[in-house]
């Protein structure tokens, strides 16, 4: 079924993947060390980790792209990409379905709960009879001292604004490959890769506000860890998009991709659209709501 | 299901020699050979643990170990067997099995697939290097529950990277499995033709990729907690432990079926070959698979009835998991059906076979009686649960795995195993498990809590009974070992059809396989 005439292309043998699992074991190890307190040798041991990891990823992927340029790829290698990138962001949801389910858990139980709520009412009367559940909270240790939220419309809204747009650019970027007009996805790159930048700048200014003027920081208690928790690993994954899009940027000026055959740049942009789609979720229950 | 013979394609690139042959290899078979032997390593490592644990119980009183030591033998036992040995067990399986019985030339991806195999030595490096740390190794239990994983010493970090690195193999080996199967079919393998086993590592890959990014955060927040000052899992700032046990269980329920529906798979392909008649209510094999994978997602909290969730989630949560019942009964009742009136020979794939058919169904009805709230209040963390769940897991998965290499061992090795020692193998096994496990039923019942290095003398007797069926069981395996060594080295030439009774793509290469197989696609017939 839908094998195509000429053979799925097989790698023979492949030097990155090794190179690649040190990295990721340097990087974990030199944390570690980190972690339980050697400030010098850490990050040492992670550098090297981070090293292996950046080479890994430039000879590995430049590997793929020559392959792909040298035309190896049937429809068939093309499928395969497509239902990978499909699981994968399907396994990056479930990441960050874990910790919308924290924020659901803790704000719509557990915080209620030790206000008294359901049948905890003594654990309310006796533990903790001066705590008010109210939601945003920092529990009844009241950790970290009082804070401020985030105003939802101020940079958040704007941030909303930003990514959205940014959605639009990309696939205006992607419409102008198909229709073969490659100054248009030159500037619609241009343009996504610059509303994502000015996102990430954004959300750092909102951070430096939480921190300096909101006191609104990593100890805040249950509101606090999950404010930084959703935003922060967000924001990473708004950083990756910028890379993967910057590198896809280089790709088409140096004449990459055909209006037919680009799964780069479409696994791209589905990415950026879950990264987009996730901070439609952030903005409506961690800012809004 | 009927296959025409396919010819072995000419080897257009033979294997690599010495080490960089294994370090580099693409090809699926090297790297379902490389997760097998990797996987009866840890199985060794994680068995010595469990030797460790059995010989301090044989007696009340601490004879060998500190309770310190003790707790981290049970934790790294707990995760070693069931990230190292089990789980890597059944991806070695997928590896070899899979292409050839959809007929692929190789799986997917071959460059992750290398990198799915060469992460898992670099992560249980790092677990097991906490042993030699000040404060020694984790020790709060594989489920690692906060707070006791929280107070964990230098050996923290390391826990949770691995755990981590174990985690990003898993999702990698899982979308290559998915991504095969969906795409790489031979023409003529519609879906519903494909072999259970095929079915059962589908179903199972998209459980991996779906929980263990789950669980990847869930342990991140227990880093978070401990090193960066959030409150996720502390009460003093609005968050509580019991949040740790919602994650882990999300996660950990589903991965209890990662590590049975492989097992399932398996049984579903020896069954009928032996009993020379093809599965019975195969398409219904297929929907229980499903039924019970669905299930999974809904039936975390039955590991959580003494943790202090609501009355109605206790009742929702005994209800669903009552429900996994019903699939499972079909399983069982299919394969059952199946051997009705074969011709049966009983060789040691089959034994092992029958034997997980019997025993799992013991561990199943056990599992049945956890179900229940009430009864459940009682049993909760009491050695009736170790005997559950090692019911499942060595009498069910491991007994799976090991009737899956005497199953296939011909198709690798191209020799056939010495069915003698593969009875002896099986008969010691078989005998010494239940020595092993059937008694901690009784202590539970009586009231002996799990995860303890001493207890009270009246529990004495059917612990001594029970350790001595360990050592019994942990000693049988070192003929698995030798009959395996023995086997690839030597041994009476293997057919094609290295079974009168099999069916499907991988009987119809020669044995042993060619290390390119389906170069092009073999048809299958309607």
């Amino acid at each position: 079924m839908n094998v195509s005439t000429d053979s799925y292309y097989l790698p023979h043998e492949s030097r990155w993947s090794i190179l690649g699992s040190i990295g990721l074991f340097s990087f974990m190890l030199g944390a570690g060390i980190w972690l339980d307190g050697y400030n010098v040798a850490g990050p040492l041991v992670m550098g090297v980790g981070v090293l292996c990891i950046i080479s890994t990823k430039f000879g590995w992927f430049g590997t793929v792209i020559r392959e792909s340029l040298a035309g190896r790829y049937n429809l068939q290698v093309d499928r395969t990409f497509r239902w990978g990138m499909i699981f994968f962001i399907f396994s990056e949801v479930m990441f960050f379905g874990a910790f919308f389910g924290t924020l659901f858990y803790e704000r719509l139980f557990v915080v209620p709960w030790l206000g008294g709520a359901g049948n905890m009412f003594f654990t309310h009367a006796l533990l903790y009879p001066h705590y008010r559940a109210l939601w945003p909270t920092n529990g009844p240790a009241h950790v970290g001292g009082a804070f401020n939220q985030m105003p939802t419309w101020g940079i958040p809204a704007l941030n909303t604004l930003i990514l959205l747009s940014s959605a639009v650019t990309v696939t205006w970027a992607h419409w102008a490959l198909k229709a073969g007009h490659r100054r248009k996805v030159v500037g619609g790159l241009i343009a996504t890769i610059a509303l994502g930048a000015t996102f990430l700048a954004m959300q750092a200014h909102e951070y430096y506000l939480a921190y300096t003027h909101f006191n609104l920081t990593l100890h805040s208690g249950i509101y606090g860890a999950t404010f930084f928790l959703l935003t922060g690993f967000h924001g990473l994954h708004v950083t990756i998009g910028v890379i993967m899009l910057t590198v896809i940027l280089i790709r088409v000026l140096r004449g990459h991709f055909t209006p037919e055959r680009h799964f780069a740049f479409e696994a791209v942009s589905w990415y950026w659209h879950f990264v987009d789609i996730v901070w439609l979720g952030l903005f409506i229950f961690v800012y809004w709501l | 299901m009927t296959e025409s013979v396919a010819l072995p394609a000419e080897p257009h690139h033979a294997a690599r020699r010495g080490l960089m042959r294994w370090i580099t290899t693409t090809n699926h078979k090297d790297i379902g050979t490389l997760y097998l032997i990797f996987s009866l390593i840890m199985f060794f490592v994680g068995g010595a643990m469990a030797m460790v644990i059995r010989a301090e119980l044989y007696q009340p009183g601490l004879q060998f170990v500190t309770p310190a030591f003790y707790n981290q033998m049970v934790t790294l036992h707990g995760l070693i067997m069931i990230f190292g040995a089990v789980m890597p067990a059944f991806v070695g399986l997928a590896n070899w099995m899979i292409p050839l019985m959809i007929g692929a030339p190789d799986m997917a991806l071959p460059r992750l697939n290398n990198w799915s195999f060469w992460i898992l030595p670099f992560a249980f490096t790092l677990l097991l290097l906490t042993l030699f740390l000040p404060g020694g190794a984790a020790e709060g239990g594989w489920t690692l529950y906060v707070p006791y994983s929280l107070e964990l010493g230098y050996s923290f970090p390391f826990m949770i990277f691995a755990i981590h690195l174990m985690g990003i193999s898993s999702v990698l080996g899982g979308i290559n499995v998915i991504v095969t199967i969906l795409n790489m079919r031979a023409p003529g393998m519609t879906l519903m033709k494909m072999p259970l086993f095929v079915w059962a590592w589908l179903i199972t890959a998209y459980l991996l990729v779906a929980v263990m990014p789950v669980l990847a955060g869930g342990v991140t927040m227990q880093l978070l907690d401990h090193y960066f000052g959030t409150h996720f899992f502390s009460v003093a700032g609005g968050g509580t432990p019991l949040l740790w046990e919602h994650v882990f269980w999300f996660f950990g329920h589903p991965e209890v079926y990662i590590m049975i529906l492989p097992a399932f798979g398996i049984i579903s392909e020896i069954v009928p070959t032996f009993s020379r008649k093809p599965l019975f209510g195969r398409t219904s094999m297929i929907y229980a698979l499903a039924s019970i994978a669905f299930l999974s997602f809904i039936v975390w909290g039955h590991h959580m009835f003494t943790s202090g969730m609501p009355v109605s989630a206790d009742l929702f949560f005994m209800f669903s998991t009552m429900l996994i019942a019903v699939p499972t009964g079909v399983k069982i009742f299919n394969w059952v059906a199946t051997m009705w009136r074969g011709a049966i020979t009983f060789e040691t794939p089959m034994l092992f076979a029958v034997a997980f058919i019997i025993l799992f169904t013991i561990g199943g009805f056990s599992g049945v009686m956890l179900a229940l709230v009430p009864a459940d209040f009682q049993y909760h963390n009491s050695y009736f649960v170790v005997a559950h769940f090692h019911y499942v897991l060595v009498t069910g998965a491991v007994f799976a795995i090991m009737a899956a290499v005497y199953y296939w061992l011909p198709k690798w090795t191209g020799h056939m195993y010495n069915e003698f020692w593969g009875k002896v193998h099986f008969w010691l096994s078989v005998i010494s498990v239940n020595v092993l496990y059937f008694p901690m039923h009784f202590l539970g019942l009586a009231g002996m809590p799990r995860r303890v290095p001493d207890y009270a003398v009246q529990f004495t007797n059917l612990n001594m009974i029970s350790s001595i069926g360990g050592f019994v069981f942990g000693a049988s395996q070192l003929i698995f070992v030798a009959i395996i060594f023995a086997t690839v080295y030597g041994g009476r030439r293997a057919e094609a059809r290295a079974w009168e009774g099999a069916h499907g793509l991988e009987w119809t290469v020669p044995s042993p396989a060619p290390y390119h197989t389906f170069a092009t696609p073999p048809e299958v017939a309607g």
